[in-house]
């Protein structure tokens, strides 16, 4: 019965926080991006003149098929993360891409137009050296893959191996390359370094050795870097020592040694330390490539040149230019330059490659991205115009991960900014006011300055006020007369300003490639990027938000903390959130590495926050640092205190600033690193608001919260893998004193973990390894009935420890990252957002992770709305917040507030980027979209009437009997 | 900043001599007792500090004499504060600084002491005029990690508060009225499936049991189901009226 009544409970309990979106809101309050990341190999399809794929592998082992009309995606595959998804090589020909994937793991093919999988096989083991299409008689059948110490050949139609063959001497030859000019034979190359070519010829029906040649070449140490096939089989190599080119026929007899022809002998100049690259192409695999290449002699050095019957002559010599490219439409092959313009444009023609004669009116000019890096590969698609002319397409690419697609004479077709595929670490920052709110603010905010001067102020204001008014009327007018679809809605900055309920903010993303961006987070446009160079790969970066925009007119303003974890010298990057415009402020110099970074809540007299910075000598940098931060500092030096985790020595150190900057060490914890290491640290968030102090209990009494804010939440994982030993361990230290305030072992457990602290709670998640299964645990901490101290809390006076509570659930699903959601004022119910490996973010109530949950069903239980405890968490497809957008790769969840109370924004990113807004107890203080506003006022009018008249009524009558 | 490196200089010095005194220490007590495995007691060295110039200058406050095997424990015994210290730490609460204790990282199981040597020390604090204020009276607690190994110290004084409450009487401050404990980590524990199992299965047994409860579940249950019917058709209908955004009616009450 009991039981039944708990279902029930639950059942009610459900049926109140289903919480989805309906059909006609999707979209209006959220946005998806979808992204591949930096693009590693990319090829338009060339099948048909009318085709608009573009089909690109990347860096993120995903393989898309873009629209190059738009830029946007056709279809994407996302494969595994790291080396085992990783894509070797990508080969089109026709409606067939074919893929090598996890160093020479699988070959797949693909049919390019759905994105379906034609065939997927298993190679043998062995590590993957290149492949090659293989054509027959003009048509291309085959597949070579070359591998370490093997070759196989696959049909291209079903994916079946029609041969394999060891390669000889594989442990002394390093076999490189294959190569086929379509004459039915495939060709090995393969290098012992320093010494000598090996020539291997197969019999394409086969697979028997035909011919195997070396060739003296004690200069060559790399095959690939240095060796291109041009004209009817001719093996075309550079020697970066002695500048010479030589030249090898692998078809005829006579392989006795190659052919030295002297750069000096042909004109041609390499740039001092530059390793001089050729570049050739083979427009269709079953025919001999072209004769004409292009050699890189510099820089901004390129020379097209041709080789026929061994004599190399120059066709066009590119000086300057930054990027060459080949290009084929049907019969016709053309090359691509770039050259630089000027500082700020550069521009590319193409060029015949049979003779090395401009095109006509072939220009395109691409604009520099002031903000952006710099290119380094175009990609040309060319088409044949209807008289028979080539027209063309670019697709330039630059270091900053963004592809930019242009059209004669420069238009950009689009951009995409693959940068955003990688999100590190993003902040929102609230809207400034529009120009006339600030005005008033500016009016309110200044401290007086005499009567007279007041009232010329408030007038002045006013009249701004009326001026923007009559504007506003005059745009109404004016767009009113216009039909509605010319009227825009575009986000700019001139239009930018923070709406009623703050809930358009601005976005700032901090990529791993070390570009910003800022987007705006209703449209999801990009308004602002910059990209940092000289940023290393592996960079940790921390974003603050020294001032808000709350501030007018001082301009907000965001500091970047960029730390090389090599050195840990760290850097710097303070800059306008809003317009992404760097600041001039003068930044402190940071001779030696960094090890914290501490945003104090004291400001300078400018409103901005102060940013305290720890190097390896435990001395503290200031910024910003003027007479009045280091007076501020130096008052209130003996209430800032900090920590350092060093997690290699398993060591917590609590530090106290001086009032000299210096610090001093006042406690310390050390967890050895034989038993346990420690994986992650976390405070609270400061922007955190509660709103309760304590919860009402069945009895009406009231347990209080343990409300600390510099609670530190440490999660550890045991060193000792074997599964009865290893542990999951949960410590909760004081971030001022160092008291450990609880320390948990979740037994049989391993990570990784994923964890939420907020208000007086812990939220944790870990692989169980005895049920195998993934599993929630929550603490909360308590103070008890009675506060100890009700007005004020510090580490310092609080000597009794608090109650821990906590319960531990069984999650039926793998997750990626947890977030809880945060409001305005924390009234509203708190709500996790779990991010799911299927891209899906759940919403998930905190009340379900409540410690207090009752194993039996009471009345006090009952009063109190605690759901009867049930080990296993639901998943309700509700609770679903991007309903089918999914979120590939989910990394992080960012969670904001809005001047709502209701409402949380909240920013999901990995390799997409969603946004939209979350309503953890419902839309509590909105009115709704359909709210019969006319019925309320006209009751609201009819009973002010019906007063008026019964009053008028009620007069009347007494009147009458003051007669009567 | 030019003053740290002569502190940790001298820190270091005094880390080395007090590491040569606790050898000595541990030696003396392995000889006393050699072959009691199951109830070994050895004591650990317990230090404090405070200075006006807060820089740790760490002496003997007491000793730490644990009881490991069967039966873990831990007592102290410590001396009395000198007339010295008395004033110092009057005179250090008066500047409101720092009143400081550390201990040795050491295992607390006696067998692996023996292996392991002590590297390096575990520090807490209080405020030396909450020290003074509470009449010596303090809390110290050892957390210890799986392993038994000493990971922290906590030092608390109980009252916790500065009021600036002047002590008068000397003989407030002369002895310690410490409590203290040895905490080790809390089993986390883990999800109660074999309880709730047991719930359900007693609910089975009890509908078997009482042939009284075999009526159907409509019959059983009609007064929740008639009432739940009701309020979902009347929220419906107020639904397909109102059109619906924002959410469904069962929250209507939130207008």
């Amino acid at each position: 019965m009991s039981w039944l009544k708990c279902g029930f409970a639950i059942f009610l309990y459900l049926l109140k926080c289903t919480d989805a979106v309906f059909e006609d809101q999707v979209g209006k309050f959220d946005w998806r991006q979808q992204y591949v990341g930096n693009v590693r190999f990319a090829f338009f399809d060339t099948h048909s003149q009318a085709s608009k794929k573009l089909l690109v592998a990347t860096e993120k082992n995903i393989f898309a098929s873009l629209n190059s009309r738009t830029g946007e995606l056709f279809w994407r595959h996302v494969d595994k993360t790291g080396p085992e998804g990783s894509i070797d090589t990508l080969l089109v020909h026709g409606q067939d891409a074919v893929v090598v994937v996890g160093n020479g793991r699988l070959l797949r093919c693909w049919e390019t137009n759905i994105g379906g999988l034609n065939w997927e096989i298993v190679l043998d083991t062995g590590s993957f050296q290149s492949a090659a299409l293989i054509g027959v008689q003009d048509f291309v059948k085959y597949v070579a893959v070359l591998k370490k110490s093997a070759i196989s050949v696959h049909y291209l139609s079903n994916g079946h191996q029609k041969w394999v063959e060891n390669l000889p001497d594989s442990d002394t030859v390093q076999y490189q390359t294959v190569y086929s000019g379509g004459q039915g034979e495939v060709l090995v190359l393969g290098l012992v370094p320093n010494s000598h070519i090996v020539i291997i010829s197969y019999n394409i029906e086969d697979g028997e050795i035909m011919e195997q040649t070396s060739v003296e070449a004690p200069w060559m140490s790399s095959l690939e870097e240095s060796c291109v096939v041009v004209g009817a089989g001719i093996l075309l190599c550079i020697d970066p020592i002695t500048l010479s080119l030589y030249t090898l026929p692998l078809n005829s007899e006579e392989k006795a040694e190659m052919n030295q022809i002297l750069l000096q002998s042909l004109d041609l100049e390499v740039a001092p330390g530059f390793q001089p690259v050729l570049t050739a192409t083979q427009p269709h695999p079953a025919r001999p490539p072209l004769t004409a290449f292009f050699l890189q002699l510099g820089p901004e050095h390129h020379i097209l040149l041709q080789l026929s019957n061994g004599i190399i002559a120059t066709l066009r010599d590119f000086k300057p230019s930054r990027l060459a490219a080949f290009a084929t439409t049907g019969e016709k092959t053309v090359a691509g330059v770039m050259t630089p313009k000027n500082e700020t444009a550069c521009s590319i023609n193409l060029f015949t490659v049979d003779t090395g004669r401009r095109l006509l009116d072939t220009t395109v000019i691409y604009h520099l991205d002031p903000n952006g890096g710099k290119p380094n590969k175009l990609h040309i698609q060319a088409f044949l115009k209807k008289d028979d002319s080539v027209g063309y397409r670019a697709m330039v690419q630059t270091e900053d991960f963004a592809l930019t697609f242009l059209q004669q004479p420069g238009r950009v077709v689009w951009s995409r900014e693959e940068a955003l595929a990688d999100v590190v670490t993003m902040e929102m920052v609230d809207l400034p006011l529009t120009g006339t709110q600030a005005e008033l603010e500016g009016e309110f905010g200044k401290k007086a300055d005499g009567l007279f001067a007041m009232v010329l102020k408030r007038l002045s204001s006013q009249l701004i006020l009326l001026q923007a008014w009559i504007g506003h009327l005059w745009k109404l007018f004016y767009d009113a007369r216009k039909p509605r679809s010319q009227v825009k809605n575009e986000v700019t900055f001139e239009t930018l300003s923070r709406d009623e309920f703050n809930l358009q903010k601005m976005m700032v993303m901090v990529t791993a490639s070390g570009k910003l961006f800022g987007i705006d987070s209703k449209s999801g446009s990009i308004l602002w990027k910059h990209y940092l160079e000289n940023i290393q790969p592996n960079s940790a970066f921390k974003l603050m938000v020294q001032r808000t925009t709350a501030h007018f007119p001082h301009p907000p303003q965001c500091t970047l903390l960029v730390k090389d974890k090599e050195t840990g010298l760290a850097s710097l990057h303070v800059f306008n959130p809003i317009f992404g415009k760097k600041s001039q402020i003068t930044l402190p110099t940071l001779p030696r590495p960094v090890l914290q970074s501490l945003l104090l809540p004291l400001m300078d007299q400018d409103y901005g926050k102060i940013l305290l910075l720890i190097d390896d000598q435990y001395k503290v940098t200031a910024f910003p640092s003027n007479k009045n931060v280091l007076q501020q500092l130096q008052e209130s030096a003996s209430s800032i205190y900090f920590y350092l985790v060093d997690t290699s020595q398993g060591r917590l150190s609590g530090f106290r600033l001086r009032k000299d900057l210096s610090t001093e060490l006042i406690w310390e914890v050390v967890l050895s690193p034989e038993v346990q290491k420690i994986v992650a640290v976390k405070g609270k968030r400061p922007n955190e608001h509660v709103h309760s102090q304590g919860r009402v209990m069945g009895d009406r009494s009231v347990l209080y919260k343990y409300l600390n804010p510099n609670l530190l939440a440490l999660v550890t994982e045991s060193t000792d893998p074997h599964q009865e030993r290893s542990f999951v361990g949960i410590f909760l230290i004081d971030g001022v004193t160092g008291r450990i305030i609880h320390e948990a072992v979740q037994r049989k457990a391993r990570g990784p973990v994923h964890f939420v602290h907020s208000e007086n709670w812990v939220v944790y998640e870990y692989w169980n390894l005895k049920a195998r299964r993934i599993e929630f645990s929550v603490l909360e901490l308590f103070e008890g009935t009675e506060l100890y101290n009700s007005t004020v809390f510090s580490s310092l006076d609080r000597p009794h420890p608090p109650q821990v509570l906590q319960q531990s659930y069984i999650f039926p699903s793998p997750i990626s990252t947890l977030e809880a959601t945060l409001t305005e004022k924390g009234i509203t119910s708190r709500h996790l957002l779990v991010g799911l490996p299927s891209g899906a973010i759940l919403s998930l109530p905190k009340m379900f992770l409540d410690p207090r949950r009752p194993e039996q069903v009471s009345d006090q239980s009952r009063e109190e709305n605690l759901i009867p405890y049930a080990p296993e968490l639901p998943i309700r497809t509700e609770w679903f917040v991007n309903y089918n957008q999914t979120v590939s790769r989910v990394r992080g969840i960012y969670t904001a507030p809005s001047g709502l109370e209701s409402t949380c924004l909240v920013v999901a990113y990995g390799l997409d980027i969603y946004q939209t807004r979350v309503y953890p107890s419902k839309q509590f203080d909105v009115l709704k979209d359909d709210y019969d506003y006319v019925l309320i006022s006209s009751v609201l009018l009819g009973l002010f009437f019906a007063t008026m008249i019964s009053k008028r009524l009620a007069e009347v009558k007494l009147l009458n009997r003051a007669w009567r | 900043m030019a003053s740290s490196r002569p502190t940790y200089i001298s820190l270091s010095i005094l880390s080395t001599f007090i590491l040569l005194l606790w050898t000595e220490f541990a030696s003396c007590n392995l000889g006393r007792r050699p072959n009691d495995a199951l109830d070994t007691d050895f004591s650990v060295l317990l230090e404090h500090s405070f200075e006006i110039d807060d820089l740790p200058r760490f002496r003997r406050r007491g000793s730490l004499e644990l009881r490991s095997g069967r039966e873990p424990g831990v007592t102290i015994s410590q001396s009395q504060l000198s007339e010295e210290d008395r004033n110092m730490l009057k005179e250090v609460a008066a500047v409101d600084g720092l009143y400081r204790i550390r201990v040795p990282r050491v295992s607390l199981q006696a067998d692996r002491q023996i292996e392991k040597q002590t590297d390096g020390y575990l520090t807490a604090f209080v405020r030396a005029c909450a020290m003074v204020e509470s009449h010596l009276s303090d809390v110290i607690t050892l957390h210890t990690d799986v392993t038994g190994y000493l990971i922290g110290v906590s030092i608390v004084t109980l009252p916790g508060a500065c009021r600036g409450v002047e002590v008068e009487d000397e003989v407030d401050l002369e002895s310690f009225n410490t409590t203290l404990s040895v905490m080790g980590p809390v089993n986390a524990p883990p999800p109660e499936t074999a309880l709730f199992i047991e719930q359900i299965k007693q609910e089975m047994e009890k509908k078997v049991k009482n042939p009284q409860e075999q009526k159907s579940f409509f019959a059983k249950y009609w007064m929740y189901i008639v009432p739940l019917v009701l309020f979902l058709m009347m929220s419906g209908a107020q639904d397909q009226s109102g059109g619906g955004a924002g959410g469904g009616a069962a929250n209507g009450g939130g207008r």
